[in-house]
């Protein structure tokens, strides 16, 4: 399938291995902590306002599995819609389809250049690559995307994609890239966030006022009305989205909602799951195209890209409820430790540990499913009430079982297992064990931890610090105090069989 | 297979769980009994939210409000305000401006260097703060209220709703609907708030008391 090339980034290590990386890096760590602890505190105080908002999750909850439930039959209801509207409707089961669709669509319009507001499906279908190929050059018009694209770097987070930079550094990527790219940035810029707002304000503002053509995402698309949601906070999204005369949107298939009205509800959790305000500064909605207003000609390309494979899956589908919010980002201790990188993912954090794998197949990002200590923050805070550890432990057996499957030989971690068993089926055998490990910590343990082991279990502890074995057994330390002249216990039968 | 035939075809086998007797046209219950997220005094939580937003909220009878206007306009020097069509035009007083109509249209670069726009909106939602332009008479096609650099938006108390679900009763899906919450803003560097990145920089609300 071509669609996984890019949903995960080919050639970047496993999670373990980035991860490691990644808490080596303290300015990151830092910067993370205190970006995803501001908005958790925002997301807390405005969700605790609305004192239905436990009725709101079920009710979007509802809502989103109803609409997967019926996917073919609002899907050819939005289909209908949009047409009846003025817009041409696109389907594409992949990435390659869709970017041929896309590329297809701007190369008739003569045009070598399109702007775009921040979309994870162009993302996640590598858009702006498939487009240069084409000879055609994609504006990221989103402040933070613009400093990625700029910086010919990675998104790091789904909400604010560059928050693994700091001001200094965005600086410097505006001062040494703009030029290439327009409007060079003023020779007086400053690090200061309005400074660098003003200096991006000036080189997209030619670009807004002279495209022609532009590429969104969606947010959310209603089957009834045919109507098309964009939410966003800066403008670039209205800019795109009304001055040129051509828009092409690219959306998953899973943002389809039954109706207009079900908006509501949606409107009312994702400004307060996402930013943690109540509502973002500008949503943007229109139905097919309006003569005198925005663009003439509206184009949806509604993408599969692995998105049926993952409706197949009775447990995993409800990864499709998600509406990108990234709260289960902020909470989650593992992202908030590794940043969004390390999951080698457009989709990072909780949401991605479950998404990638589905879209893509676990045995392409098998380490995925095992990125996460399983604490179940993420499923406290979304906003659709996806069980998010559940998927996980799905697909950690799914994983598993791939594993076995592709294997001749079992894992050394499968014949520990199988030894473990043995042993502890045998309190004899424990017992020994015991011993032996005990003996074994005073060698390997520092100041009562185990850091490193040697051999084949080097795997294990490198990711982890165990505390060693005490010198004694609770149940050997039992024996020798408190079995003397006492009946025959079996613990006592066993000690002898130990010695 | 056309790619329309592939995806569709993939979501019904991919649901072959889902029993035939489920009926696709009964939706979940989305509007039922909702709790009032807005209390009584609903001009005065607008007021006060649309002010969080670091909109400039003024309170007017209806005779002050061309005054208000004008204030607004004077505050950030505006030379030049665009006017769209079904404005009732004694919203904007004489005063050191010009007036911008948009017929024939205006050109991107002509509203691009204007200072100020003037619309009335389709609603307003006391909850979130939010103005709601539906680009009617009075509110102009969407790029006027998106590049001048200073956007008052005139709204009649009785136009204010409670909150979101009620706001979204009154609109008509089938117009453009731009729902607008203070003035552009981003988060994206070190979450610093910074306003005005695309958007008007200035948003100056304009609530006249009709009741």
């Amino acid at each position: 399938m071509s669609g996984a090339d890019n949903v995960v980034w080919l050639g970047t290590p496993a999670f373990p291995e980035a991860a490691r990386d990644a808490l080596a890096d303290t300015r990151l760590r830092a910067n993370l902590r205190r970006a995803t602890g501001t908005i958790r505190d925002k997301r807390l105080a405005v969700a605790a306002e609305l004192e239905d908002w436990e009725e709101l999750r079920e009710t979007a909850a509802a809502i989103k599995r109803h609409a997967l439930r019926h996917l073919d039959h609002h899907l050819l209801r939005l289909e209908k819609a949009v047409t009846a509207a003025g817009g041409t409707v696109h389907w594409a089961a992949d990435a390659a389809e869709a970017n041929r669709i896309v590329t297809g669509l701007v190369e008739a319009t003569g045009e070598r250049e399109v702007v775009k507001v921040k979309s994870m499906a162009t993302q996640e279908i590598g858009l702006n690559e498939a487009l240069a190929d084409a000879g055609i050059r994609a504006y990221e018009t989103d402040l933070a995307e613009l400093i990625v694209q700029l910086g010919g770097d990675r998104p790091s987070h789904i909400l604010v994609p560059a928050i693994h930079r700091g001001r200094s550094e965005i600086r410097e990527i505006f001062r040494r890239e703009m030029g290439e790219w327009g409007r060079p940035a003023p020779d007086a810029l400053t690090d200061d966030p309005r400074d660098l707002a003003e200096a991006a304000r000036l080189h997209l503002r030619e670009k807004f006022l002279r495209a022609k053509v532009a590429v969104s995402g969606a947010n959310f698309a209603a089957a009834d009305t045919g109507t098309v949601v964009v939410v966003e906070s800066e403008g670039n999204g209205r800019m795109c989205l009304t001055l040129p005369e051509t828009l092409i949107t690219v959306m998953g298939i899973e943002k389809v909602l039954p109706s207009f009205a079900d908006l509501d509800v949606f409107l009312q959790l994702l400004p307060r799951s996402s930013t943690g305000e109540r509502m973002n500064p500008y949503t943007s909605l229109w139905t097919g195209v309006t003569e005198g207003d925005g663009p003439q000609d509206f184009h949806l390309v509604l993408l599969d890209n692995g998105r049926t494979a993952t409706l197949a899956d009775e447990v995993g589908r409800q990864a499709l409820n998600c509406i990108r919010c990234s709260a289960c980002l902020n909470v989650c201790p593992v992202y908030e430790r590794t940043g969004g990188h390390a999951y080698g993912s457009v989709y990072p954090g909780p949401i991605g540990a479950v998404l990638t794998p589905q879209l893509v197949g676990v045995e392409n990002a098998a380490s995925l499913p095992f990125a996460s200590t399983l604490c179940g923050a993420c499923y406290d805070a979304c906003p659709v009430k996806i069980n998010i550890p559940e998927v996980l432990v799905h697909l950690r057996a799914e994983a598993v079982e791939a594993k076995r499957a592709a294997r001749l030989l079992p894992t050394s971690e499968a014949l520990a297992m199988k030894a473990a068993g043995a042993v502890l089926s045998s309190p004899g055998r424990l017992a020994a064990v015991q011993k032996v490990a005990a003996f074994g910590a005073r060698l390997v343990g520092r100041e009562g931890r185990i850091g490193f082991l040697p051999g084949p279990l080097a795997r294990w502890s490198a990711t982890r610090d165990a505390p060693a074995p005490a010198r004694e057994s609770m149940r050997a330390w039992w024996r020798r105090t408190r079995t003397t002249g006492r009946d025959e216990s079996p613990t006592t039968a066993e000690g002898k069989e130990a010695r | 297979m056309s790619g329309r035939e592939t995806v569709l075809s993939a979501v019904r086998t991919a649901l072959v769980d889902v029993p035939g007797s489920e009926s696709p046209d009964n939706a979940p219950v989305t509007h039922g009994r909702r709790a009032d997220h807005a209390g009584p005094d609903i001009v005065g939580l607008f007021t006060e939210r649309a002010a969080e937003y670091r909109a400039t909220v003024v309170r007017v009878p209806m005779a002050g409000a061309a005054a208000a206007v004008g204030r607004a306009l004077a505050r950030t020097g505006a030379r030049s305000v665009v006017l769209p069509p079904g404005l009732p035009e004694d919203l904007v007083s004489e005063g050191p401006w010009s007036r911008l109509k948009d017929v024939p249209p205006l050109t991107v670069n002509q509203l691009d260097a204007a200072d100020a726009v003037i619309t009335t909106v389709a609603t307003a939602i006391a909850v979130t703060g939010t103005v709601t332009l539906d680009h009617g008479p009075g509110q102009g096609r969407r790029a006027l209220t998106l590049l001048p650099d200073q956007h008052i938006c005139v709204v009649r108390a009785s136009q204010i709703a409670p909150d979101v679900p009620e706001a979204l009763k009154r609109l008509d899906p089938y117009r453009p609907l731009t729902l607008v919450s203070g003035p552009s803003a981003t988060s994206d560097i070190e979450l610093d708030r910074v306003e005005g990145v695309h958007g008007p920089r200035v948003l100056d609300i304009v609530v006249v008391e009709d009741a």
